[in-house]
C-alpha cells in the first residue's frame, strides 16, 4: 500500500504514533491525568479513549506518585506502559518511581526484570504560568543511570522517537514541549518508523561555528541559523533528539569543523545539559586545543509570572542571534 | 476446616524452612562474612507461609527490605537467596541486589525493595495489568506498618478501590517501624481502618496463627479472582530479632529499643513453635516426623548455604553490566 508522506503538526505527529503504537500492541497502555483532556495534552490523545477504551487508556487521579508507580509495576508485570505528567513539575511527586524504581530495577534486579516505561514530561513554559508550571527538569533525569532521554523538535523525531521508547526494553523519559505542539510542521511518513535514541541529526550545515540544541530551542535555532546565513555566519546546526545516550561524536566531529560551539539549552544553566555538553567535547580535545565555546541558558532564577520578566527570562530566536553574532565576532579566527 | 496433613505439614515445613534460613544468617552478620544489610523475618513466618499458601504460582507479590519469607513460600530459590546474600553471580539477583533486591519472576516473586512503601504502587500496577488482560491472576502487596505513613499508600488504596483491582494490601504489623514503636508513629494502632473510607474489605488477625492468616488470605484471593477485590488484611506478628541484622534492639544493649519482657511474651507466640504444638496435638506431627522434616530442613539450609558460599563471586569487568536492558 503506497503510504505518502505529509507535512503535519508536531502534536499530531505524536497522537499518530500513539495510535499507531496502540494498535500494533494491546499491552500498550497510557495512563496519566487528563489524557481525556485537551487542556492537559492538547490533541495528543485525540481519540485514544475512543479507539481503545478506557482500560488502557487510563485517566486518573491527581496521584502522581502512585500513578507513575502503577505504569513501573504494569511494565515489570508485561505492559509497555506509558505515563503522561502534563506538567513536568507535578512529576517530582513520581521520583521514586522513576528513580528508585524503575531507573535502577534492571541493574538491582542483575538484568532478571525489566521496567519498560515511558515517562511523557510535558514541558509548560511561558504564558504567565510562573515557577510550578513551566520547569524544564531533564538534567536532573539525564543524571541518573539507567533512565534514557529523549527530546525531539521535529514531528518526524517525535513519532519515530516515541515509537522507539516505547519499544525499548527499559524506563526511557520523554521530554515533550508543548510549544512545539502547533508551532512545528514538517514531512512524517504514515507508517511506523522508529527513530534510533542516542543519534543526534544536522539540520543545518556550516562551517563557521557549531551550534548544538534539542526540543523547543532546537526550533528556535532553526529560525535564528537562516538568519545568520544571510548575516554571512555559517552554523552547523545539530539537534541532539536523545539527551542520554548523549551523540557526542557527531558534536565532537562538526567542531573539528567548525573550531567553535555554541550549546543552546533551555534549561538552567548550572549542573546541567549544556555543562556536560561542554565538558564531553573538552575531554575529547584534552587540554592542548582550546575551543571557544559560549551557553545559552535560561537563567539560575526560578520563571517568572509577570510577562516583562518572562522575555528576560526565556530564551528567544533574537537573543540567539545576537549572542551569535557578538561570539563570532569576538572568536575571529583571523581567515 | 478440614486440612489434608499433607497440606498441613507442607505448611510447617515452609516456616521451619523460612526460620531455619534466617538463623543461618545470624553467625555470617556477626562474624562480617555477611556485609549487605539483612532484615530478618524470624518471627513472621507465619504470614508469609499463610498467604503464599493461599496463592497460585502465577499469582504475583512485591516485598520490602524485609522479605525473605515472601521470596521463599512463593517458591524462590533457597540457594539462589543464600548466593544473594553472599554476593556471588548465582544469586537470584546475579549479585546485584543483596538481602534487599531479591527477585523469582518464574515464581511471582516480581520484586522487593526497600524503599519504605515504594512497591505498593508497583503492585498496584501488576493489579492493573492483570485486570487489563483479564488473566485472573491476584497480586498481594506485602508492607509494614512503618509504610503506613506513606501518602502513596493512600493514593495506591484510592486507586486500586477505584478500579476494583485484584489486589490484597499485606500490612505485617510487628509494632516497629525501625526504632519507633508504633505508638510514636500513629495516632491510631488499628491499621487496617485506613482502608474503611475506600470502601475496601478489610480486617485484623493475628498473623502468628498461620491457619488464621491462610484462611483470610484464601478468602481474600477469591473476592479478588471474583472481581470483588481489592482487600486489606492486618496481620499483627512481631519480629524476634530487631529492624536490621542480628541485633535483637533490647532495652539496655547500645540500641536500646524493646523491653525484655515484651520479646519474651511473644517468644511465648512463637508462630512456628506453637504450629508444630498444635499439630502434634492433632496427632498429624509425632514426635518422630518433627525430627525427620526438621532434620531435613536443617539439611537442606546447610547444603544450600555452603553451595552459595563456594560459589564464584561476580567478575569485577561486570560493574556496568546491567544498566540498560538490551
Amino acid at each position: 500500500m503506497f503510504m505518502p508522506n505529509r507535512e503535519i503538526q508536531y502534536s499530531i505527529a505524536l497522537n499518530e504514533a500513539l495510535i499507531q503504537l496502540m494498535t500494533a500492541d494491546s499491552n500498550v497502555l497510557l495512563i496519566g491525568q487528563g489524557v481525556k483532556s485537551p487542556w492537559y495534552v492538547g490533541n495528543t490523545c485525540k481519540d485514544l479513549v475512543r479507539l481503545f477504551g478506557e482500560k488502557r487508556v487510563i485517566d486518573t487521579p491527581v496521584s502522581e506518585n502512585a500513578m507513575t508507580g502503577v505504569a513501573v509495576g504494569a511494565a515489570i508485570a508485561g505492559m509497555k506502559a506509558v505515563v503522561v505528567h502534563p506538567r513536568a513539575d507535578f512529576a517530582f511527586y513520581a521520583f521514586d518511581p522513576i528513580i528508585n524504581q524503575a531507573a535502577n530495577w534492571h541493574y538491582m534486579n542483575g538484568g532478571r526484570s525489566s521496567a519498560p516505561v515511558v515517562f511523557w514530561l510535558i514541558i509548560n513554559r511561558g504564558g504567565e504560568q510562573a515557577a510550578q508550571h513551566s520547569q524544564a527538569i531533564q538534567a536532573m533525569l539525564a543524571h541518573v543511570p539507567g533512565l534514557k532521554v529523549i527530546a525531539p523538535s521535529t514531528a518526524y523525531d517525535v513519532k519515530g522517537l516515541l515509537i522507539a521508547a516505547v519499544k525499548d526494553p527499559g524506563p526511557v523519559v520523554f521530554i515533550d514541549d508543548r510549544w512545539l505542539y502547533s508551532n512545528q510542521c514538517d514531512v512524517v511518513p504514515e507508517e511506523m518508523y522508529e527513530v534510533e535514541i542516542g543519534k543526534a541529526a544536522i539540520q543545518h550545515q556550516g562551517n563557521d561555528v557549531t551550534m548544538v540544541s534539542y526540543s523547543w530551542t532546537a526550533f528556535e535555532c532553526r529560525r535564528a541559523v537562516n538568519e545568520l546565513s544571510r548575516c554571512g555566519i555559517g552554523v552547523e546546526l545539530i539537534d541532539l533528539r536523545s539527551l542520554k545516550p548523549m551523540d557526542d561524536e557527531l558534536v565532537y566531529q562538526s567542531v573539528l569543523k567548525t573550531r567553535r560551539l555554541i550549546v543552546v539549552d533551555g534549561t538552567w544553566k548550572s549542573f546541567g545539559i549544556s555543562a556536560e555538553i561542554l565538558s564531553r567535547i573538552i575531554e575529547r580535545f584534552g587540554t592542548t586545543t582550546t575551543i571557544p565555546m559560549l551557553r545559552i541558558n535560561l537563567p539560575d532564577a526560578p520563571a517568572p509570572a509577570s510577562s516583562v520578566l518572562e522575555k528576560q527570562y526565556y530564551i528567544t530566536v533574537e537573543m540567539i542571534i545576537e549572542r551569535t553574532k557578538e561570539f563570532i565576532n569576538k572568536t575571529h579566527h583571523g581567515t | 476446616m478440614n486440612y489434608t496433613p499433607e497440606f498441613l505439614l507442607n505448611l510447617y515445613r515452609m516456616m521451619l524452612r523460612i526460620r531455619l534460613c534466617e538463623e543461618a544468617l545470624v553467625e555470617p552478620i556477626l562474624s562480617g562474612q555477611i556485609r549487605c544489610p539483612v532484615h530478618l523475618y524470624s518471627g513472621e513466618e507465619a504470614i508469609a507461609a499463610g498467604v503464599c499458601a493461599a496463592l497460585e504460582g502465577k499469582d504475583m507479590v512485591f516485598g520490602n527490605h524485609r522479605s525473605h519469607g515472601h521470596y521463599l513460600a512463593k517458591g524462590g530459590s533457597m540457594h539462589a537467596l543464600f548466593a544473594e546474600i553472599f554476593g556471588r553471580q548465582t544469586g537470584c539477583s546475579r549479585g546485584r541486589g543483596g538481602s534487599m533486591h531479591i527477585i523469582s519472576p518464574e515464581n511471582g516473586v516480581l520484586g522487593i525493595a526497600p524503599i519504605v512503601a515504594g512497591t505498593i504502587s508497583l503492585a498496584l500496577g501488576a493489579a492493573l495489568a492483570s485486570s487489563i488482560k483479564n488473566d485472573l491472576r491476584v497480586t498481594v502487596s506485602f508492607f509494614g506498618d512503618g509504610a503506613t505513613g506513606e501518602g502513596v499508600l493512600f493514593e495506591s488504596l484510592n486507586f486500586a478501590a477505584l478500579k476494583k483491582l485484584p489486589l490484597i494490601f499485606i500490612c505485617e504489623n510487628n509494632s516497629y517501624s525501625t526504632h519507633l514503636p508504633i505508638r510514636e508513629i500513629r495516632a491510631n494502632n488499628d491499621i487496617h481502618l485506613i482502608a474503611e473510607p475506600f470502601g475496601i474489605t478489610h480486617n485484623k488477625y493475628d498473623g502468628n496463627v498461620v491457619l488464621q492468616v491462610y484462611e483470610s488470605a484464601r478468602n481474600a484471593v477469591e473476592l479478588c479472582r471474583n472481581g470483588l477485590g481489592p482487600v486489606f488484611l492486618e496481620f499483627n506478628t512481631y519480629r524476634f530479632r530487631g529492624h536490621v541484622g542480628p541485633d535483637d534492639n533490647v532495652q539496655g544493649a547500645h540500641t536500646d529499643i524493646r523491653p525484655e519482657d515484651e520479646i519474651d511474651a511473644w517468644r511465648k507466640k512463637d508462630p512456628v513453635l506453637c504450629f508444630e504444638k498444635s499439630l502434634m496435638q492433632d496427632n498429624i506431627l509425632t514426635a518422630e516426623l518433627r525430627q525427620e522434616i526438621q532434620a531435613s530442613v536443617d539439611k537442606e539450609v546447610k547444603e544450600n548455604f555452603a553451595k552459595a558460599l563456594s560459589d564464584p563471586m561476580v567478575p569485577p569487568d561486570e560493574l556496568l553490566k546491567y544498566v540498560y536492558a538490551e
